[in-house]
């Protein structure tokens, strides 16, 4: 029989330390649904996603009963809207409704893929998207919206980046009855992964296969628990525990996931091996750092403990899984951690020391609240700034800020659920308007050169 | 299929055969059983075959759950896929 030590701890993860599965995101490539009318291909978009996930929800119902492990979230991307915008012109918020509709009929929590990849420069469909994002976001709940404006091969485009400040601006005016929350559904990337089962930058990448499942791991309460049962131990063995503790977290997802794609005879993608934090209590990223040896995230030393929290949880989980992909690391989005909530509204975590953390950790500057009078060009510098740190590390960072209209510093904005609530930061705005209004490309870095 | 029972809580009258009862009611078959009494807290853990059973398994987990609640205790019924995968390599 299996330890008695073993089994309980399991237990335990589940029951007291908030181990779970974050997501099981199904990928559907749309590109066979391309029409010269949009009707049509709107239609065929329905029928397809509704025919591939009809199963989804209940198969991972079932298989969250069966293995007694929580499975939050399900959830579908599918091929960058962009790209089917193109072929068939017309409004791409006809999609957004499309999609909207499809995540009714299947019951899925989020549909991503409200996106455009456009790191070198605009196609067809490309600008006609972007520019419908603010009423897409606003006029749908479930839909998930992302833009690649950056890759380490293709340089940053920066006409995209200047687009983009705007956009997440408008996105919160859109919605400022209700939390601003349209620009909590978008992020801008760069170097953005094509299977991330991760919201809101889910999309299913032009190379990836027609239909394939992606699960999501969690378990900051899990690293943080083993942690505290190490409390005078030196750095080396903090590592360690963490590796170990990923490993087992990861292996729940292997589990999982490859029981999902069984079910639903659709092939199995690959484990996103990340620490993902919820707003609970006991289920914070930034905990763990404290645990670590820090007074509050944000301290000095904060960057450093992020850094080997990072690669450990790579290093356990990598072993743990046959496949893995995604954004794969550590997550701090401020308003979805309850420990970033808490350093933040101390004044103890800022924005600038968020951006440094991004440079060693797996996303970027994620669901930050800054305030409501910002100006466009300031926010898209912030999106050329954490892009530039992804082109040079060649590492994905990403941006989603959400300007508070109508909130006055100092005050907090709740979206509720996993997405959380957070305090309005404080942004540097002196003015980088005239470097954002020349347009243009900054080339790819040297590192780009590999071949 | 194999599953495992676990069942943490305090100690009292009848928690082994109200769990027992379940699973010959639903024709599932015991192979091993291990308690341990820890500072008048009851563990128990209990390795059952599906084989045969006569319920889905989400009915017979709910089961046990509601047996639980009476009692006050915690019962997690789970395949045991999960503990091999998570502690073995």
């Amino acid at each position: 029989m299996i330890n008695t030590r073993d089994i309980l701890e399991t237990i335990q993860m589940i029951e007291n330390e908030n181990l779970d599965i974050r997501t099981v995101t199904m990928g559907i490539s749309l590109l066979d649904c391309c029409c010269d009318d949009i009707d049509r291909s709107c239609q065929k978009v329905y029928d397809k996603i509704t025919r591939l996930a009809e199963r989804l929800v209940p198969e991972v119902d079932t298989i969250e009963k069966e293995y007694g492990i929580p499975i939050i979230n399900k959830r579908i991307a599918v091929t960058p809207v962009a790209m089917l915008t193109a072929a068939s012109g017309g409004d791409p918020v006809k999609y957004a409704k499309t999609l909207q509709r499809v995540a009714d009929t299947v019951g899925v929590n989020f549909i991503g893929g409200y996106s455009a990849l456009v790191q070198k420069g605009f196609s067809a469909g490309d600008e006609a998207l972007i520019n419908s994002i603010p009423e897409a976001l606003a006029c749908t709940q479930n839909l998930c919206s992302s833009v690649n404006i950056g890759s380490t091969k293709t340089g940053i485009n920066m006409d995209a980046v200047a687009e983009m400040g705007s956009v997440i601006r408008k996105c919160a005016e859109l919605t400022k009855d209700d939390n601003c929350i349209g620009a909590a559904k978008l992020v801008v990337f760069c170097n953005a992964p094509e299977d991330n089962p991760f919201m809101a930058g889910a999309f299913h990448g032009p190379g990836e296969p027609e239909c394939v499942i992606n699960v999501g791991v969690s378990g900051p309460g899990v690293v943080r628990a083993a942690l505290a049962k190490i409390p005078d131990a030196n750095i080396t063995e903090v590592a360690d525990t963490v590796k170990k503790t990923a490993f087992k977290i990861t292996r729940m997802g292997q589990l999982v996931a490859s029981q999902a794609a069984e079910r639903l005879g659709v092939p199995f993608g690959i484990v996103d091996l990340s620490l993902a934090p919820t707003p609970a209590v006991g289920d914070s990223v930034a905990h763990i750092l404290e645990e670590m040896g820090l007074e509050s995230c944000g301290a000095h030393g904060t960057t450093a403990c992020l850094a080997l929290l990072n690669d450990a949880v790579k290093k356990g989980g990598t072993m743990a899984s046959s496949h893995v992909g995604g954004l794969s690391g550590a997550f701090i989005p401020v308003s979805e951690d309850a420990g970033m909530i808490d350093a933040a509204r101390s004044g103890c975590l800022t924005i600038e020391k968020l951006e440094a953390m991004t440079s060693v950790c797996s996303v970027g500057l994620d669901m930050i609240v800054i305030p409501g009078d910002t100006p466009a060009d300031v926010i898209s510098a912030i999106i050329a700034d954490e892009a530039a740190i992804g082109m040079v590390n060649s590492k994905t960072t990403a941006v989603r800020l959400i300007p508070a209209i109508g909130v006055k510093e100092g005050e907090e904005l709740n979206f509720g659920g996993l997405l959380g609530s957070g305090p309005v930061m404080k942004v540097n705005t002196a003015s980088p308007a005239k470097f954002i209004s020349r347009g243009g490309r900054i080339p790819a870095p040297l590192q780009s050169l590999k071949n | 299929m194999r599953a495992v029972i676990t069942v943490v809580g305090k100690d009292t009258v009848g928690i082994l055969s109200g769990v027992s009862d379940i699973c010959a009611k639903n024709n599932i078959n015991i192979i091993e059983v291990s308690q341990s009494i820890l500072q008048e807290l009851f563990c128990m853990i209990m390795l059952v075959d599906m084989e045969k059973s006569s319920v889905p398994f989400a009915d017979f987990s709910d089961s046990l759950k509601a047996l639980g609640k009476e009692k006050n205790l915690q019962i997690h019924t789970m395949q045991e896929d999960v503990f091999n995968a998570m502690h073995h390599v």
